[in-house]
């Protein structure tokens, strides 16, 4: 579904991502851990557009997606839930859903729903400013709000980044859950225990490179993951 | 004061402010989408006016409304707006804001230019947009035209308020300044945004021009920069960036520029430009606007 080749980003003098290839197949779960600065956001920025790669190629479901205007990519069912959240502060709960169907807004109305079914919290805060919205439900935001797109595939930048243990445990039974309902994702995490406990496969980034890559339990395992990642 | 007096001075005031107002919103708009002062703005108040020299005469001849000419200045003022954004503030905003701001400085002095050598550097008198009478209620004698562009005034600025608040596009325009990443990642054109925003907050200007050419029919190529200035002032007085700061802000600046003068002749100017001393000194984020660091 998604398949990356050789891609290359760098700013300025600095070379973010030093020719990483990787694939995501339909309905998997994959997962990119590393440390901070290793290039996990820079390679889900570049994916989505946000920024331009130097060389490499990016397909997905077919499409050369370093030739998709970057504002043209949701419409070929590619959501991004970016780091931090990245919700419209000013606009209330229901606008930024709103604002998730941008790109097709026909049935708007029924994914809402759907929506506010998987989230009720969202619901109950419809009116109010999203800025006004604790982190745990900035996150439920921020992934309703790519929903309301109706996704083949989401990537999802540090979901559990500043939230509480049990808001972690919570946005990890989601992700599995909407990945249930047929959504593949590609999920980038600094907790490296729980995104490779609910990945099929997963890649290891260090410093632009990619270092490890394979079967999520067998790197769950693996003596330099333990070390690196896990603090075992 | 009499009650006709101040009666008087109400409607005048309204009239001029309504016309700061949306100036101001011009300012406002672009401000708040890309965080530039458009010191060209004013200028397009002067295109609006020399738009409707030509035109009202067509739509005379053609046994029109003259008042139809306004939709001729919408167009041509939109347009240029949409050249200047183009042509001019898009290959510089990556360059950082002093070059936007030197840059709308030069298009400022451009525009002026040019329009001296297209039209002259004398005055001219755009003949009468709206022939409505003049009515005495109470002792009060009003001049219907004033009236009819205040209302018009109010109404485009209720419609804007709706746009921006209900339709698609309108949200988009607000979710830009908010987010342009998360914005791109809508599946919203950053671009096109900020150009549709340019075009709005010009073709505004081309309203404005027909308010202040009902009253002051005098057209020359410098008369933006005085009028630029002060919505520039209401903009900043209201909040600039916040859409209904910049309609209080004209609002207060009209009213306060004709009550003034009606006590104060001479004084009208220093306290019109008193005000933006006081409140950048007071609250700098303007009357509704939010004291938030500046923006990333």
């Amino acid at each position: 579904m998604l398949e990356v080749k050789d891609l290359k980003v760098s700013y300025g003098a600095v070379q973010a991502l030093d020719g990483i290839s990787l694939t995501v197949k339909d309905g998997e779960i994959v997962s990119l851990i590393g440390a901070n600065g290793a290039g996990k956001t820079t390679a889900l920025r570049t994916i989505s557009g946000l920024e331009a790669a130097s060389a490499g190629s990016i397909t997905f479901d077919g499409h050369d997606l370093r030739r998709t205007v970057p504002s043209r990519i949701i419409g070929l069912k590619l959501a991004h839930v970016p780091e931090g959240r990245h919700i419209f502060p000013e606009m209330t709960v229901e606008e930024n859903l709103e604002m998730g169907a941008y790109a097709d807004p026909d049935g708007m109305e029924s994914v809402m729903q759907e929506v506010y079914v998987r989230f009720p919290r969202l619901k109950e805060r419809r009116r109010q400013l999203a800025g006004t919205l604790s982190g745990g439900e900035q996150q439920m935001l921020a992934v309703g709000r790519a929903l309301m797109s109706r996704p083949k595939m989401i990537l999802m930048d540090e979901p559990s980044m500043g939230l509480s243990p049990l808001l972690v445990q919570e946005i990890f039974a989601i992700i599995q859950e909407i990945n249930r309902q047929g959504i593949t994702i590609l999920l980038v995490e600094q907790n490296a225990q729980m995104a490779l406990s609910i990945s099929s496969r997963a890649y290891v980034l260090e410093t632009g490179h990619i270092t490890l890559s394979g079967d999520a339990r067998a790197l769950l395992d693996d003596a330099r993951v333990k070390k690196a990642y896990l603090g075992q | 004061m009499s009650f006709s007096l101040f009666f008087q001075s109400l409607i005048n005031g309204l009239n001029l402010g309504a016309t700061y107002s949306l100036i101001a919103l011009g300012y406002t708009m672009v401000y708040g989408i890309i965080r530039m002062i458009n010191f060209a703005h004013g200028d397009f108040i002067m295109i609006g006016a020399y738009t409707l020299f030509y035109t009202v005469p067509l739509m005379v001849q053609a046994g029109m409304p003259a008042w139809l000419a306004v939709f001729a200045a919408v167009a041509v003022c939109a347009l240029v707006g949409i050249l200047v954004e183009t042509f001019a503030y898009r290959p510089v905003r990556k360059a950082g804001p002093m070059s936007a701001l030197i840059t709308a400085l030069a298009m400022s002095i451009f525009l002026q230019n040019l329009a001296m050598v297209l039209f002259g550097s004398r005055p001219h008198n755009v003949s009468g947009i709206f022939s409505l009478p003049s009515v005495t209620v109470a002792g009060v004698t009003v001049s219907l035209n004033v009236v009819l562009t205040i209302v018009i005034g109010l109404a485009i600025m209720l419609a804007l308020q709706l746009f921006v608040k209900n339709t698609r596009l309108g949200k988009a325009m607000r979710a830009v300044p908010q987010d342009r990443d998360a914005s791109t990642l809508m599946g919203i054109h950053v671009n096109h945004i900020i150009t549709i925003t340019f075009a709005i907050g010009s073709a505004l200007a081309a309203v404005a021009a027909l308010m202040y050419c009902t009253t002051y029919p005098r057209v020359t190529n410098d008369m933006g920069t005085t009028m630029g200035m002060k919505a520039f002032i209401a903009a900043v007085l209201g909040g600039i960036g916040v859409i209904p700061g910049a309609m209080l802000g004209g609002i207060l600046i009209g009213l306060i520029e004709v009550f003034v003068r009606l006590f104060a002749p001479g004084w009208y100017e220093a306290v019109t430009y008193g005000t933006l001393i006081v409140i950048l000194l007071v609250k700098p984020s303007g009357i509704l606007g939010r004291s938030v660091g500046e923006k990333v």
